[in-house]
């Protein structure tokens, strides 16, 4: 075209502007005790550690180190607490749980804020997806407190005691609401330890609780690393053990708990296949696979790492899944354009690291974007590896990191083979257009959780959990009551 | 048997490989990808949430202007309606320094002679609708006697609408074949394809029609004639995005993205914007493959240009309503 106008157009730039969301409705403490009985008690133990900013590397806050007097402490109060709050009618916790369900969507940007400072995770993923989410797991379970007697026909309900649960860094406020809410609406009582690099929303939410009539030592927060959490697994006075995180550790915790009268529930690790056809709606699925490995730093246990993609269309899905990897924006946490955040700890940066390169010398193809990344803080580009094998430990070890690893495949039952072939099994994604290979391949997979053409959709409504090393037992939905309750059998007479 | 006798019988589509659509004139076809409705509006929301602000929001602003075919398709329009609007398009603002002229107007074929003269020397491009606007279902012949009698009166460019009584009932090679003659009888003028996507069904129909209209030799591909209650929408401008993405990448040629009816606020202009970016890349982001068929728009973006230069915001009787 022509173009004769007589002003000379501005130079285009649509570069992003910065758009941080404004930390000022934070207020973080320079040092937190534990929450033990309703009170906030220093530590017996006079330890603490430090929890930091992953984007910044500087330091937030003390924390308090709960040490076996404290963890003694904490699940004293909760049995203490036990016989008031399983006695309640269920009503009557129901509308505690109401309340804290409320009261996250009440201080909603607070804790989004707050989660994405201290897990290093995009404000858009905790704005949009981890409160909202949390506070449905909340309102879900108040649902369903006041309707045990109904959930198991045949059986009568009661609660099983005092909850252990240990819950991992990706998703802290999540995994809190995962754990809390079915152990509370059935009666339990709890002791929570956070993962000790992601504490301040979980303590932020003993605010909530109090906030919300939760009478106290029903829920106890005691924060540390792995000492802790082993003391607690190791008390004699729990009844329940909940753990969300590896696998190897998860394999100590039941070795620990054999031969104890303690049920339990692992939520483990995974290396998820997501599947697209050759007759997939290809662009939808490329944000599909983007969403299911670069979602929240790759950082998801049922994260779609492996991508298993039909020969036939796997150049045409690479070329677009390169060009769209070349638009993810990595940077700051608290930018509503950042789609990448921070890697959550430099331990894990290592490890994604040291994957990484085990691919290189493996012999499979690197792909990253040229994108900038910010001088401090932990940032890992996106990573996409072609020319992967089953056998390279970039296709069979959890990376829990940015890391995609593309195999391809010829038919449905290849692809059916290639992904089960994992000691894993937690969640996988099937991108066709076809209803009936929906449904074939959902039969075929050992996966506790598979998609259909979306990736990493969480609801309450929905069990959660895993086959072979990715744990047992579920969370969400009516199954997500079951571990916390001991069910008799009513026999009419 | 046939309840209706189809004067053109055509082959069942198949969801990826377009057997149904016509080869390109060198005679290598195109294939056609599936879309899936859930998919393509969640990432049209997710585009929508950019944040364009300050130094970036000006030349949002700027490039939105310039890609604005400034319309008028009423049938009161008068030659001094016409021309009015032609003096705004090409000074949108005099009162404020720097403004650039927008990129066409747009009007009927009878007043493409008015607008040619008062566009003259602007670099305005001259827009005309033409071959039976809005429904297109004219007789072919008097259909492509209004385009070329529009572009002799002085149209840069055409914008026809796709025959969507022949698309929706599989007539593809009907459907090809008038946009194909539409495209000759254009000449050197540029030839958009309203494709009316409110009307088309489903967003599978969208990027079929987006890949027709292309392979017949499209310039640019359209969304709506503004004239019915669904027209541009984010999704909608997704999916017409990739397939464009797609021809480009099978067949080398770049065709141009014009979104229509609907869009009144500049904030709807960036998020195109960002859309296109981050779908075709920042060699969309020009007045050759990336037009707004506006009316009210204008004075929207003119506004916020004010607001950032002045720190308040303007009376809407600050500016021109032409």
């Amino acid at each position: 075209m022509a173009d004769s106008s007589p002003t000379t157009p501005t130079p285009f730039d649509l570069d992003y502007a910065a758009a941080p969301e404004s930390t000022s409705i934070v207020s973080i403490a320079e040092r937190y005790s534990l929450f033990i009985g309703g009170d906030w008690v220093e530590p017996r133990s006079e330890a603490t550690f430090t929890t930091v900013n992953p984007a910044t590397e500087e330091p937030l806050a003390e924390i308090a180190e709960a040490g076996a007097d404290d963890v003694d402490r904490a699940v004293a109060a909760a049995r203490a607490a036990f016989d008031q709050w399983s006695s309640w009618p269920g009503r009557e916790r129901a509308k505690v749980l109401y309340r804290v369900a409320r009261l996250l969507q009440e201080r909603s940007r607070e804790f989004a804020v707050l989660e994405s400072i201290d897990g290093g995770k995009p404000i858009k993923e905790s704005r949009d997806v981890d409160v909202p989410l949390a506070a449905a797991h909340f309102f879900y379970y108040a649902g369903w407190a006041d309707k045990l007697g109904y959930a198991f026909p045949g059986q009568r309900p009661s609660p099983v005691g005092v909850a252990a649960q240990i819950i991992p860094w990706n998703f802290p406020l999540l995994m809190a609401s995962w754990k809390l809410a079915p152990a509370l609406a059935t009666g339990n009582t709890v002791v929570l330890k956070p993962a000790e690099t992601t504490p301040l929303t979980a303590l932020l939410l003993a605010e909530v609780l109090q906030e919300a009539g939760m009478p106290p030592g029903v829920v106890n927060i005691i924060t540390g690393a792995g000492a802790t959490g082993a003391a607690l697994v190791d008390h004699p006075g729990i009844d329940k053990v909940a753990f969300t995180g590896s696998t190897e550790v998860g394999k100590h915790i039941q070795r620990s708990l054999a031969g104890r009268d303690v049920r339990l529930t692992l939520e483990l690790g995974g290396k998820a296949a997501n599947i697209v056809f050759e007759d997939a709606a290809i662009d939808q699925a490329v944000e599909g696979v983007v969403n299911g490995i670069y979602f929240n730093q790759g950082h998801v246990c049922c994260a779609g790492s492996r991508l298993l993609v039909q020969e036939s269309v796997a150049d045409l899905l690479l070329d677009k899944l390169k060009r769209r990897l070349d638009t993810l924006r990595v940077g700051d946490p608290l930018d509503k354009n950042t789609d990448v955040g921070a890697i959550n700890s430099l331990a894990q940066l290592d490890k994604i690291e040291e994957l990484v390169a085990s691919g290189v010398a493996e012999g499979a193809q690197l792909y990253q974007p040229d994108c900038p990344l910010p001088e401090r803080g932990w940032f890992h580009r996106p990573t996409l590896f072609t020319d992967v094998s089953l056998s390279h430990r970039i296709a069979r070890e959890e990376i829990f990191g940015p890391v995609l690893s593309v195999l391809t495949f010829r038919t449905p039952d290849e692809a059916v083979a290639k992904a089960n072939n994992t000691p894993y099994g937690l969640s996988a994604g099937i991108w066709t257009e076809k209803g009936s290979r929906i449904l074939w391949m959902a039969d075929q997979l050992k996966a506790g959780v598979v998609w259909a053409n979306t990736f990493n959709r969480l609801d309450p409504t929905s069990p959660f959990g895993g086959y072979r090393e990715s744990g047992f037992g579920r969370e969400g939905g009516r199954h997500g009551l079951e571990p916390y309750l001991e069910l008799t059998d009513l026999v009419a007479t | 048997m046939a309840l209706i006798s189809d004067p053109d019988p055509a082959p069942v589509p198949s969801a990826s490989h377009a057997s149904w659509l016509p080869p390109l004139p060198d005679g290598s076809t195109v294939t056609v990808a599936p879309v899936d409705a859930v998919g393509l509006e969640e990432r049209a929301a997710g585009l929508g949430a950019r944040s364009i602000k300050t130094s970036s929001k000006l030349a949002a602003l700027d490039l939105a202007i310039r890609c604005i075919d400034l319309t008028t398709l009423e049938g009161t329009d008068t030659p001094g309606k016409v021309a009015a609007l032609c003096a705004k398009a090409a000074r949108p603002d005099p009162t404020m320094a720097g403004i650039p002229p927008v990129a066409a107007v747009c009007v009927y074929p009878e007043l493409v002679p008015v607008a040619a003269r008062a566009v003259h020397g602007t670099g305005v491009r001259v827009a005309s609708v033409a071959g039976s606007f809005p429904a297109g279902l004219g007789p072919l012949e008097v259909r492509l006697a209004e385009i070329r009698s529009a572009v002799e009166s002085g149209a840069d460019e055409i914008d026809i609408v796709l025959n969507r009584s022949a698309f929706l009932s599989g007539r593809y090679q009907q459907a090809f074949d008038q946009i194909a003659a539409s495209k000759e009888a254009c000449g050197s003028a540029h030839l958009k394809v309203i494709l009316e996507t409110g009307e088309l069904g489903s967003y599978d129909q969208v990027r079929r029609a987006s890949m027709l209209a292309m392979v017949a030799g499209a310039d640019f591909i359209k969304t709506s004639t503004g004239k019915i209650g669904t027209n541009a929408t984010p999704p909608t401008a997704l999916c017409m995005a990739e397939a464009i993405r797609d021809f480009a990448d099978q067949t080398g040629r770049a065709v141009g993205l014009k979104l229509a009816g609907g869009i009144r606020t500049a904030k709807q202009s960036w998020q195109y914007l960002v859309l296109v970016q981050e779908t075709l890349g920042a060699d969309w982001l020009t007045p050759e493959r990336f037009r707004l068929g506006a009316s009210s728009l204008l004075n929207d973006v003119l506004m916020q240009i004010a607001k950032l230069r002045t720190g308040a915001y303007q009376r809407p009787t600050d500016f021109t309503n032409d």
